[in-house]
């Protein structure tokens, strides 16, 4: 993962940096002691110091690396899950939560009239502009990864019951964010829409996610 | 045996032979017994040993804790049950343990909120207050990784919240969040390693308290006069007189979080804990634990993601500079007549702040966060430098000695 190298790359340029202010230090004392002992000229052996210590510390900041790696996502982690998801028992108006990668994952029908209200919104109203074609494959499905954009609770609106937030679409109990009926964030604290996963439509009433 | 050349220095000889090979005895004996303490310490300066005892207790009783518990997300939730139930005694272990954490949490709170008002971290103990400052943080980091461990549906959705937090920074956040997890989301990975990590913090912090006390005993403790020490007039030795006095402390304390454990063992606990994880439901009102809840009040203050964590992790980050911050040479606030009442209405701040943390983030609690976020930051950055400048601090007494001859036992 790029994470994990780039955690690699700031440990070596601050371990290098470190030696190389000590060794600078060093170099510094050494040259001090000696205009005070017998000014004699600078040592050429300093520069063995410099970069043996150089060395080293890189080849202390390599060895970390399995260390830093190993906690990353694990191999049978990565490979990447697959969902399938029958659709027929889905009522128009009705939604579905499915587990997808450990997420959750919402899967709505939706009606007549929260597609054309996803539809007419102006654009340049909303925090993360994108009109509702470019979200869905078909209008009457809307498919969304259920985790709330900024602090990754899962938004109410599934249920009947369920409090839906002022664009009666979802609504994070967490820290108060609103999604429209196309999942789009409209008010509270959440940076982005939530995010739509890779899926097809297998058949009309079968779709895979991942 | 003894070689005759080796000095004899205490009456028994064991003491003799460890100290010519390891001078602890000499050691303990001057850190410990001699060292001196000023003379007119109140109570609030036995908050630190008494941390140190609670320390101890939460590092024996995790342990013995760890013996039952299993870190995996299908068996964390029922071996804490089954601990609570079956093991001997498990109940007691464990509302010691999460009540402890707590009590640890007041503790440091009302010694950190002393060094405050009497100026202790000013010069020459500015070391010692980042130290803290740095326990402080570990404690908190080490407090979150423990509340995960009982895989609850607080635990789950914390640690999502949480960890989260650090999704919020520009381009590497989202790796990062994951290189934490060691998954895409709060999984077995992130309990196997939170276990790991809640077990070996809690030695680290043992360690920074090594350092934090040996510290303050090279220019010795502050006290409420916020004077140096002139004479051996000034001060008491540490044994027998602060020994008896922190000892009567731990008592107090003894009975206060025993009357917690075995009448409310739950009072500083959510319900919802005792319902397990579930990825798929939040809770209706995630609550953050009570001592973390002024931070988490200045974290959904702000309507910015990336903001509102910057603010956060600045509200912590601010107190490392705190000794710069302060301007006046004037330790005690018992003699900044105007300062003194900036600090009080800053320690109701951080309460109040804790309070609307624990309620939901709508309406008054959020005016009132805001507010409560404005003082905070204020205090530190404006009030702090600009008083110390202006403010006429009162008549210092000449030494320690001189407080009692002014019949002012302060």
């Amino acid at each position: 993962m790029t994470i994990s190298y780039f955690i690699l790359f700031l440990s070596v340029i601050g371990i290098f940096l470190f030696c190389y202010f000590i060794a600078t230090r060093v170099w510094i004392k050494v040259d001090e002691e000696k205009k005070d002992s017998n000014n004699q000229p600078k040592n050429r052996r300093d520069f063995l110091y410099i970069s043996s210590m150089s060395i080293g510390g890189l080849g202390v900041a390599s060895f970390m690396w399995p260390f830093v790696k190993s906690m990353s996502p694990a191999e049978d982690t990565l490979a990447l899950g697959s969902t399938e998801v029958d659709l027929s028992e889905i009522g128009i108006g009705q939604s579905i939560t499915v587990k997808w990668r450990g997420k959750p994952v919402f899967i709505k029908r939706r009606t007549e009239e929260e597609i054309f209200a996803a539809q007419n919104v102006d654009l340049s109203s909303l925090r993360d502009p994108i009109s509702d074609e470019d979200r869905v494959q078909n209008p009457e499905w809307l498919v969304l990864e259920g985790v709330c954009t900024h602090l990754g609770c899962v938004p109410l609106g599934q249920k009947m019951s369920d409090t839906k937030g002022e664009f009666e679409g979802w609504f994070c109990p967490c820290h108060g964010s609103h999604y429209d009926t196309s999942g789009r964030i409209r008010k509270g604290p959440a940076p982005e829409n939530l995010a739509v996963p890779p899926y097809r439509f297998l058949s009309d009433t079968i779709i895979k996610i991942g | 045996m003894q070689n005759s050349s080796e000095p004899k220095k205490y009456k028994n000889s064991f003491l003799n032979w460890i100290e010519y090979r390891l001078p602890i005895v000499s050691y303990i004996e001057k850190e410990y017994g001699d060292y001196p303490m000023p003379k007119n310490c109140n109570y609030f300066w036995s908050f630190g040993a008494l941390a140190s005892i609670i320390l101890v207790i939460l590092i024996v009783s995790g342990i013995f804790l760890a013996m039952n518990y299993t870190p995996h997300t299908d068996m964390a939730f029922n071996s804490v049950e089954r601990i609570m139930r079956d093991v001997s005694y498990g109940w007691l272990l464990r509302y010691l343990h999460s009540n402890g954490a707590a009590f640890f949490f007041i503790v440091v709170y009302i010694h950190m909120l002393r060094s405050m008002y009497y100026g202790s971290y000013k010069y020459p103990r500015e070391l010692n207050w980042i130290l803290g400052v740095f326990i402080f943080l570990l404690m908190m980091a080490t407090s979150f990784l423990g509340y995960v461990l009982p895989w609850g549906q607080m635990s789950y959705w914390g640690a999502t919240v949480i960890t989260n937090l650090f999704s919020a920074i520009p381009l590497i956040g989202e790796g990062l969040k994951t290189w934490i997890l060691g998954d895409y989301t709060v999984g077995n990975a992130t309990l196997n390693r939170f276990f790991a990590l809640h077990y070996v913090l809690p030695f680290v912090i043992l360690g920074v308290v090594g350092l934090h006390v040996a510290a303050v005993h090279v220019h010795g403790s502050n006290n409420p006069a916020g004077i140096d020490i002139k004479s051996k007039d000034d001060t008491v030795k540490f044994f027998p007189y602060m020994l008896v006095k922190d000892t009567f402390m731990v008592c107090v304390f003894g009975v206060v979080i025993s009357a917690i454990i075995f009448f409310g063992p739950n009072l500083m606990a959510e319900v919802d804990n005792y319902i397990p994880a579930d990825p798929l439901v939040t809770p209706s009102h995630i609550v953050a634990n009570w001592y973390l809840a002024p931070f988490y009040a200045i974290l959904r203050a702000i309507p910015d993601k990336l903001g509102g964590v910057i603010l956060m992790f600045g509200a912590i980050a601010i107190l490392f500079i705190l000794p710069w911050l302060d301007s006046s040479k004037t330790r005690s606030c018992n003699y900044r007549p105007i300062y003194k009442w900036f600090m009080m209405l800053f320690f109701v701040n951080f309460f109040v702040l804790g309070y609307v943390g624990m309620m939901p983030a709508e309406g008054i609690y959020l005016l009132i966060a805001r507010i409560g976020l404005v003082y905070y930051f204020a205090f530190f950055l404006i009030i702090t430098p600009l008083i110390g400048k202006y403010e006429k601090p009162g008549h210092l007494p000449a030494s320690i000695r001189d407080v009692y001859i002014d019949g002012k036992n302060y």
